[in-house]
């Protein structure tokens, strides 16, 4: 284990990751105290041009809401919005793919068949129709994504159950006596959790994707000071206060970008096989 | 002919798929508050309950859940997909319409990922850890760490607004009365934005398989093989590794087409296209269940087709397929 | 002897920083000769594969030759630019590897892979080629040459797939051939035939062939002159026959005197009369595979399986791979299910227990595996892995590590390295755990399948050791999976030879060993690399007073 925190350590890219990421997060931390007030309300004369010095260092949006707010404001839901529907997803994931994995027969076939139905399905056009269903406040729209993205979580975990059910040491669990369900979960699962947890960041990253389309198509909960809900008010400008769409696009390409760096950080620190010395 | 019959097996192995994708869908639309008539009616500003009885009667709601599920499979059978409410056509006309524009987007955006992507994750891997690999790799995380519908907005900034260069949207100069060869470059020219922006993410996925494949393979056996032989580095990696390499990239286009009909519903709204994506997000909009239904059914059998050609193109290019390995 | 074709002087070889020592190679001066097989022999780490590396320059990346030269013919090959190194490559030095599976593309035909040798070097048109294929294919005796010209990897066994290698080494008719580990990966009667196809062919070509092995029984059956090296050194170097027979340096001694005999150990007379305490009665296993839409295939691992184990015994299992061998220790284990039979342990039938009788039953029958790397949890402490099945059983845990410590030290680990996680031991150190690990559970019988294949063969040695050692002092019965005859000679009181399913003899070991009653049992027996060498060994090691004078040089 400190053997992979030195190797991540000694990452650069991995380590920008991780300075953007505790930069997304302090800028979520710290949107309450720097802008108490509703980034929704009215704050001055709309779209004014971002003038750094000056009272709106980020500009206002086309209904004269404060753009600087509604980033700070804006990087919480992400946040929020990744972290919830990530967890649901892979925790679905991981129980669907253990239970194939380590099974095998009917319960695979079955358990197989309802993952391919959701990977036949294009997952956005699923969202769409769960928020059309559900409605579209936040709680709605996390849960709905975390539904949306299990099958790949559900496949990857099956996968590394397939190869570990048959490890000897498996075997030898099983020989000794062992419960099916200790074996799954505290023999396997460890062993099948780094690749699961490193995917955990592709997973946040589409999930924070999928939720600023949503919303840029206002089709997620319009009282939230989400990203992806001003970049959708600031396209009726485009033309001319292009800033207004470009900033918001840019948070959340920077919040996106250190999630799959500290992912792929963690990836190299986890999984050292490249790096690995040829043997003698 | 064992591939054949092998893809076969793999396609009817998905209509149950199939059937678990409608009848979940089906039902789930029935926890819906509302129905199309209450929608039409509040389209209409409000009506009559008489009136909204009859129309549920027209559109065969009238009736429990399950029987509704079982005449829309019974129907779905025989290609009937039912009538829009709200474009007072036949669903299956109304997505034929639509259609043939998603399939050129996801097409030309799939062909230039793909083709992209394996040149440059090749280059990539060639060049581990030189400032050509660093560079790709990089652009690659910020490709796919960049929404979609904000490339294309930017892009319409630059290139329409700014350049003047690229037109901002819609699928061709309407009412300009192109025909034949001047239509047709007329439709590309108004495509090239969409296509790139929907490549785009999809081109960083590609390059960075094909970057990790290209390694994996280069370390093993048969490439020092081919080395043992005395075959110069680009004969390795053309003859030996490329194919290789190439059969991972090839199983993600059939695992990403779901994933890419969902891009194009973004994408065809930003660029104001008339596919079926932006079908599909008028039909929430105006909650119009059985044109939702079908393009869901429409996607599924296009992605489980798109999976039967995959399968094909696997066997040609892996001979284990077939011989049960 | 003639000017040497290839020789090696001084060399070294640097590893990359970081890795456990610094050097692959260290001074090593080596020649070769047109017309002589040089064995390189030596255990994992001794930097013999590393030799024929460096000779082809297919180095993996961060290892460099720091000093010394490689001569043929008059240049150094380390000095020559990479393209003039490629046409050294494959025409003047030709090499086969170890894994035929991997060795392959998979995706191109046999032919064509090795046509491409003719495409490389010479101007031949595809006709040709074809031709000389054809040719080479008659040559390494593959048995349908027209076929196997347009067979993918796949469709060919592992011999075919290093016949095929051969061809491929041979097509431009080398000076030399470096065969790294060329049989390892094979069963032993493949083996046999794989060495003297290569035997014929340097003696018809007048070859010089560079032969890396760990197996000292290969040694014997083809070396002219033998290298022995350790830890990147040559610590021995010398015609086969007086390495063989007369080691000089005691490292050599060792290892020759770590090689088991295949005549079978004398063993107590105890056992053969005891009650048994295991009886296999009519097992059969058979596996299906293909689904709903899929063709059906079924395979007969076991058929028809009727042995008996005598209490206090070992019963030993041999078989080359696919005999079905492993199958029936997974099913005597429970971790596959019978689909006839009965497996009798003491009173019970294990095959009809239902899977949550079986775990009670489980601690009656424990088995010791082969991988000593797969087999133990890498994220679990030594001591916890043996206290793990009393856990289980209902031990508290402060009693099952007390117990971990006394195993430990009973299977001659020190107990205090219980603390320690797997990857802190070596290969015969974790076997000892999963050692401990299953006589934790005090079972009555121990199914060992193939314990010691993946050991060097010194470490092998020891583990077989404590093995009887342990089975004596416990009164154990034991059931020992193998496909390696000379071990199978030295630990088994009683011999079932497995093949294609069936059990083919069965008997007490001198009696299968002296006088083996059905074919394949001779066959194998026939295949046992170095057999008439180890003979002799033996013979000496029981009378000492001879050594000096047993040679005739």
């Amino acid at each position: 284990m400190t053997g992979s925190l030195a190797r991540y350590a000694k990452n650069p890219a991995a380590l920008l990751g991780l300075v953007l990421l505790l930069a997304v997060i302090a800028m979520a931390l710290l949107a309450p105290i720097l802008f108490p007030k509703d980034p929704l309300s009215l704050a001055g004369r709309p779209l004014q041009w971002p003038d750094l010095g000056g009272r709106f260092p980020l500009g206002t949006d086309n209904s004269g809401r404060d753009i600087a707010a509604q980033i700070f404001h804006g990087a919480q839901v992400s946040l929020l919005i990744g972290l919830v529907a990530t967890t649901i997803s892979i925790a679905i994931g991981i129980v669907v793919g253990a239970l194939a994995g380590f099974y095998g027969g009917w319960i695979d076939d079955a358990l197989m068949r309802v993952t391919e139905a959701f990977q036949t399905l294009p997952n956005f056009l699923l969202l769409l129709v769960l928020v059309a269903v559900f409605g579209s406040d936040i709680t709605t729209v996390t849960v709905a994504i975390g539904l949306v993205s299990w099958p790949a979580t559900a496949r990857l975990t099956r996968a590394e159950f397939l190869t570990l059910r048959n490890r000897e040491f498996v075997q030898a669990c099983r020989v000794l006596g062992m419960g099916d369900l200790r074996i799954i979960f505290r023999e396997i699962l460890p062993n099948a959790l780094p690749p699961v947890i490193v995917y955990a960041s592709v997973v946040m990253a589409i999930a924070i994707l999928l939720e600023s389309a949503l919303a840029f198509l206002s089709l997620s909960d319009p009282n939230i000071a989400s990203w992806g809900n001003l970049i959708g008010a600031g396209r009726n400008v485009l033309r001319v206060q292009w800033y207004v769409s470009a900033i918001p696009g840019v948070a959340i390409l920077l919040t996106v970008l250190a999630v799959s760096l500290v992912g792929q950080g963690l990836n190299d620190a986890l999984n050292p096989r490249l790096r690995r010395n040829p043997k003698p | 002919m064992t591939i054949l019959s092998l893809a076969l097996r793999r396609l009817a192995a998905s209509l149950p798929t199939l059937v678990i994708i409608l009848a979940g869908l089906f039902l789930l639309l029935q926890l819906a508050p509302g129905d199309t008539v209450d929608a039409l009616m509040a389209q209409m500003g409000g009506g009559d309950p008489a009136l909204a009885e009859e129309l549920r009667r027209f559109y065969g709601l009238d009736i429990s859940a399950l029987a509704q599920l079982g005449r829309y499979l019974l129907r779905l059978v025989q290609f009937d997909l039912g009538q829009s409410a709200i474009y007072g056509k036949p669903v299956a006309q109304v997505i034929a319409e639509r259609l043939p524009v998603t399939l050129l987007l996801m097409g030309s955006s799939l062909s230039l990922a793909f083709a992209a992507g394996t040149a440059l994750g090749i280059l990539a891997a060639r060049q581990l850890d030189r400032w050509p690999d660093t560079l790709i790799s990089t652009l690659g995380l910020i490709f796919y760490a960049t929404p979609s519908f904000w490339f294309g907005l930017m892009g319409i900034v630059l290139f329409s607004i700014t350049l003047g260069w690229l037109p901002s949207g819609g699928f061709e100069e309407v009412g300009a009365g192109l025909t034949g060869l001047d239509r047709a470059l007329d439709i590309a020219w108004h495509l090239v934005l969409p296509t790139v922006t929907l490549a785009l993410i999809f081109l960083a996925t590609y390059l960075r398989i094909m970057r990790a494949s290209m390694l994996e393979v280069m370390s093993l056996d048969f490439v020092r093989t081919a080395r043992a032989k005395g075959l110069a580095e680009t004969g390795v990696v053309v003859r030996h590794a490329l194919r290789n390499a190439m059969l991972p990239m090839v199983t993600l286009i059939g695992l990403q087409a779901g994933t890419m009909l969902g891009g194009s519903v973004v994408v065809e709204s930003v660029f104001a296209l008339p596919g079926l994506g932006r079908l599909a997000y008028e039909s929430v909009v105006q909650r119009d269940l059985n044109t939702l239904l079908g393009i869901v059914f429409v996607s599924a059998l296009l992605v489980i087709v798109i999976n039967f050609l995959v399968d094909l193109l696997y066997g040609q290019l892996d001979p284990r397929i077939g011989a049960g390995r | 002897m003639s000017e040497p074709l290839l020789s090696i002087e001084n060399l070294s070889v640097r590893l990359p920083s970081g890795a456990d020592r610094s050097h692959a190679l260290n001074d090593v001066s080596l020649t070769l000769s047109a017309g002589e097989i040089l064995c390189v022999v030596g255990e994992s780490g001794s930097g013999k594969s590393m030799l024929a590396s460096t000779v082809m320059r297919l180095l993996p990346p961060g290892v460099t030759a720091s000093s010394g030269r490689v001569l043929m013919g008059g240049t150094d090959l380390l000095t020559l630019s990479e393209p003039e190194m490629r046409r050294v490559r494959g025409a003047r030095i030709g090499m086969i590897f170890q894994e035929p599976m991997t060795a392959l593309n998979p995706l191109l035909r046999a032919g064509d892979q090795v046509g491409e040798m003719f495409a490389i070097h010479t101007d031949l048109d595809k006709a040709a080629i074809r031709e000389k294929v054809l040719a080479l294919f008659r040559e390494v005796r593959l048995p349908d040459p027209e076929a196997a010209l347009r067979a993918y990897p796949h469709e060919l066994s592992g011999g075919q797939r290093q016949r095929v290698m051969i061809a491929m080494a041979l097509a431009l008719e080398p000076a030399v051939l470096i065969a790294d580990e060329p049989t390892t990966a094979l069963d032993v009667t493949t083996q046999a035939r794989i060495l003297a196809l290569i035997e014929d062919i340097q003696k018809r070509r007048g070859m010089a062939v560079l032969f890396i092995t760990h197996d000292f029984g290969v040694v014997a059956e083809i070396a002219d002159r033998v290298a022995v090296m350790q830890h990147g050194l040559l610590v021995e170097e010398g015609p086969a026959e007086a390495v063989l027979n007369r080691p000089q340096a005691e490292y050599t001694k060792a290892l020759i005197a770590a090689v088991p005999p295949l005549t079978p150990a004398e063993r107590r007379p105890q056992g053969a009369d005891a009650a048994p305490i295991l009886r296999i009665e009519n097992v059969s296993k058979t596996y299906r595979s293909g689904g709903l839409f899929a063709t059906k295939r079924v395979t007969h691992a076991v058929k028809d399986v009727t042995l008996s184990l005598p209490q206090g015994t070992t019963l030993g299992v041999v078989g080359e791979s696919g005999s079905g061998k492993s199958t029936l220790a997974r099913c005597i284990i429970r971790l596959l299910d019978t689909d006839e039979g009965s497996i009798q342990l003491g009173d019970t039938d294990l095959a009809a227990l239902s899977r949550s009788e079986m775990r009670r039953e489980a601690r009656r029958i424990q088995m010791v595996f082969q991988d000593p790397y797969a087999s133990l949890n890498p994220r679990r402490r030594a001591g916890e892995l043996v206290a793990q099945g009393p856990m289980v059983h209902g031990m508290g845990r402060a009693e099952a590590l007390a117990k971990a410590r006394d195993l430990f030290a009973l299977v001659g680990l020190d107990p205090a390295a219980i603390d320690r996680f797997p990857h802190e031991f070596s290969g015969g150190q974790r076997q000892r755990i999963g050692l401990a690990r299953a006589l934790a559970l005090e079972p009555e019988v121990l199914v060992a399948d193939e314990p010691v294949s993946a050991l060097d063969v010194s470490v092998q040695a020891q583990v077989l050791r404590l093995l009887d050692d342990l089975r004596d002092r416990l009164g154990l019965s034991m059931v020992f999976i193998t496909h390696d005859l000379r071990v199978a000679a030295q630990i088994c009181d009683r011999i079932a030879v497995m093949k294609d399913g069936v059990v083919v003899e069965e008997g007490i070991t001198a009696e299968v060993f002296l006088a083996p009653k059905h074919d394949y049992t001779r066959a194998l027996l026939a295949a046992v690399p170095g057999r008439d060498w180890s003979a002799k060994a033996a013979e000496r090691a029981r009378q000492p007073g001879r050594m000096a004078t047993a040679s005739p040089a």
